[in-house]
């Protein structure tokens, strides 16, 4: 038994060395261990969504074996640290390449690739065997911390705040011995504030209004704020690398990004505190800043297309570059639409808490993050294979990544109409006729347009399926047997 | 070359970059002062944990034009009047207990979490509860098995067993009508308390 537990360190490293390829620099030997686990991860994430989703149409299914709470709460957990692993891993990627130095602390950050992934096992483990213990405080250390989306138990905090500043090391560290630019700039100091709003969410405190408060710290600085600035530096970087896009254009905009992103989305914060017991205040302050926090969405729109558009698509990878482009209108669409439909108070009060923040969250998530993260799948891929041909021509024209994307896209949109029409029928008639009381809420939820509307998601849930089987699919094969080189773009 | 215009220049875009985001959070810390003062247990918006021995109303204020939470004479919880400290560690107990059962994943409190299941903002005062008189027993019964008293109403989505204690569960309704006296801005609007048959 204990020489099995000895070797098992060795089997899994020794999985994962496999991914090691000679026409890798260190980071990007590290982003490629990130990115296989993401993408595990979010074909998890997708499993138990359509568990979730499931048991809407089929109470019974599971019941007392992995219920509803169990299921949604790994759907929205593997999704945040897939997510995580992504922008990690994406980071990673670029490292080297825009320091002009080796990283920092390869072997480092080795070992907290391991303790991470270690960890995230544990934890995902303990909450499918375990799933809730008895209410008091080493529950919370244990089990499970019982707050959306934070859920993991504050060991896992605590690992987590250690790996995150392993990577910031690595961050800082390399652009310190080779050259600091823009990007980097942004994106270090962003990564302090991401890395600091995390420490927000770890106490504990009886005040429900006051625990509110601060987890809405993590929740919305992140994905509303720095999350956001993140992935602007990420795409800053892909444009030069894809298109050639000029360093002093992309730079520019991005600093025109985090004014808008941090000037709408840090008092935007306000668009949570309306109902929370929080003063009155807030529903002037958040209505009005979170109403313009889709500015900066349109400006990447404007920002990338216009540049795509100067460089007339012609990219090194377009894998990639497809799903740059699906990233700006997908976050356009998802944070910044269907955000803005029901942020002003006037209307939030009916939409609060109802399907309409499921289907925000839907187009959101996967409009703004998952498609840049899929993005550099493929610049990954493309180099990880000998830094291969990924323009047109590919064999079968390509039809394995035109048919994901086309699959993965239908199909978030899909689950956000069908989740939007079941928003609206909660707000109308649970909220504004039946007055949000408990026969209210089942009201609205036995309704013929609430039952087929969970059908229609779950139809397109599974074409969402559909598209990320295929995508895995791509990845493994795209450039297998490929002996034509990468097109080589200057910047100009 | 000649040197970009302000509004294509990337120094003039860092400094305001820089300026927006520091007066941003410099402004949201202020904020964060002034609601937490406002917030804390025993403020005017969140009541002291002791209001657990008190009456508790939901009703439409013609002055706010919303809803806002009354509170009325003593009505203690279970039939017996806690001190400040005993009635803290209570609803201290139910709020653990109702982050350790993971509820927010099925159900959401102040609006926030899952949407499988009802929302608990006002659960204390819910017309489900059919009366005052009855409804403690009902909701500790319904929290310590509530396969078997299970409240569907029609939809077929029970709440499994979490094994709550009874000591947890009595907490549980503690926090749950300690919450229902958050001034919440109005939030949920419309909702007819299990008393509105009688006040109309």
């Amino acid at each position: 038994m204990s020489q099995i537990a000895a070797a098992l360190p060795g089997k899994i490293t020794g999985t994962f060395a496999q991914l090691d390829s000679p026409h890798l620099n260190g980071g990007q030997q590290l982003a490629v261990k990130y990115f296989a686990v993401a993408l595990v991860l979010f074909i998890a994430q997708l499993l138990f969504g359509l568990l979730a989703g499931l048991q809407f149409i089929v109470p019974g299914f599971l019941f007392g074996w992995l219920d509803f709470s169990v299921n949604r709460m790994v759907h929205i957990n593997a999704m945040v640290v897939w997510m995580l692993y992504g922008f990690i891993g994406s980071v990673y990627w670029f490292l080297e390449e825009e320091s002009g130095a080796e990283i920092a602390g390869l072997k480092l950050g080795n070992l907290a690739f391991y303790v991470l992934t270690g960890a995230v096992t544990l934890v995902v483990l303990v909450y499918l065997l375990v799933q809730t213990g008895p209410g008091n405080d080493t529950t919370r250390w244990l089990i499970n911390e019982g707050r959306e989306y934070i859920e993991a138990p504050r060991w896992a905090d605590i690992g987590i705040v250690a790996v995150m500043l392993v990577f910031f090391y690595n961050v800082a560290g390399t652009f310190s011995k080779g050259r600091w630019s823009g990007i980097s700039g942004v994106l270090t100091l962003d990564l302090v504030a991401l890395a600091g709003l995390y420490l927000a969410g770890m106490f504990y405190t009886t005040n429900i209004s006051v625990d509110q408060y601060w987890w809405w710290w993590v929740i919305h600085l992140w994905v509303e704020a720095t999350w956001e600035v993140l992935v602007g530096c990420i795409m800053a970087w892909s444009l030069m690398h894809l298109i050639g896009a000029r360093r002093k254009i992309v730079q520019t905009w991005l600093y025109i990004e985090v004014a808008l992103m941090f000037g709408s989305g840090i008092l935007g914060l306000g668009h949570h505190y309306f109902w929370i017991g929080t003063p009155e205040y807030w529903l002037t302050i958040g209505g009005f800043f979170s109403a313009l926090e889709p500015i900066p969405l349109v400006a990447m729109v404007v920002h990338s297309v216009y540049d795509a558009g100067v460089h007339k698509f012609r990219s090194t990878n377009h894998p990639a570059l497809a799903w740059i482009i699906a990233h700006t209108f997908g976050n356009f669409l998802g944070a910044g639409v269907w955000g803005f439909m029901h942020t002003l108070p006037q209307i939030n009060l009916y939409t609060h808490g109802t399907q309409w923040s499921a289907s925000h969250g839907h187009l959101a998530f996967f409009g703004a993050y998952a498609t840049i993260i899929v993005a550099f799948f493929y610049l990954a891929v493309q180099k990880w294979r000998g830094d291969v041909w990924m323009g047109g021509d590919l064999p079968g024209n390509g039809w394995r990544w035109k048919w994901a994307m086309i699959l993965l896209n239908l199909g978030v949109m899909g689950m956000t109409v069908a989740l939007l029409i079941a928003g609206y029928e909660q707000s109308f008639i649970e909220r504004a006729v039946e007055g949000s009381t408990w026969g209210g809420y089942f009201a609205a939820q036995n309704h013929p347009w609430f039952q087929q509307a969970m059908h229609w998601r779950m139809l397109f849930g599974l074409m969402t399926l559909a598209g990320a089987g295929l995508l895995a699919w791509d990845l493994l094969t795209i450039g297998v047997g490929e002996t034509r080189k990468a097109l080589v773009i200057e910047a100009h | 070359m000649n040197p970009s215009p302000l509004w294509a220049s990337e120094p003039f875009w860092k400094k305001v970059a820089i300026w927006v985001t520091g007066g941003s959070f410099v402004l949201l810390i202020l904020l964060t002062f002034d609601s937490m003062s406002k917030v804390s247990a025993g403020s005017q918006r969140v009541p002291a944990y002791s209001v657990i021995n008190q009456e508790v109303d939901y009703r439409f204020d013609k002055a706010a034009n919303r809803y806002k939470p009354v509170i009325g004479g003593e009505e203690p919880l279970f039939g017996k009047k806690l001190t400040e400290t005993e009635a803290e560690a209570l609803v201290a107990l139910g709020k653990k207990t109702t982050q350790a059962k993971n509820c927010m994943n099925c159900h959401t409190l102040l609006g926030n979490g899952a949407y499988y299941a009802p929302d608990l903002t006002k659960a204390w005062l819910d017309p489900g509860w059919i009366d005052e008189a009855n409804r403690e027993a009902q909701m500790l019964a319904f929290l310590k098995d509530p396969p078997n008293h299970a409240r569907t109403f029609g939809s077929g989505r029970r709440m499994p067993n979490l094994g709550i204690t009874d000591e947890e569960a009595k907490g549980v309704v503690a926090f749950l009508k300690w919450m229902s006296t958050i001034d919440t801005n109005g939030f949920p609007h419309n909702f007819k308390t299990l008393n509105a048959q009688e006040q109309p």
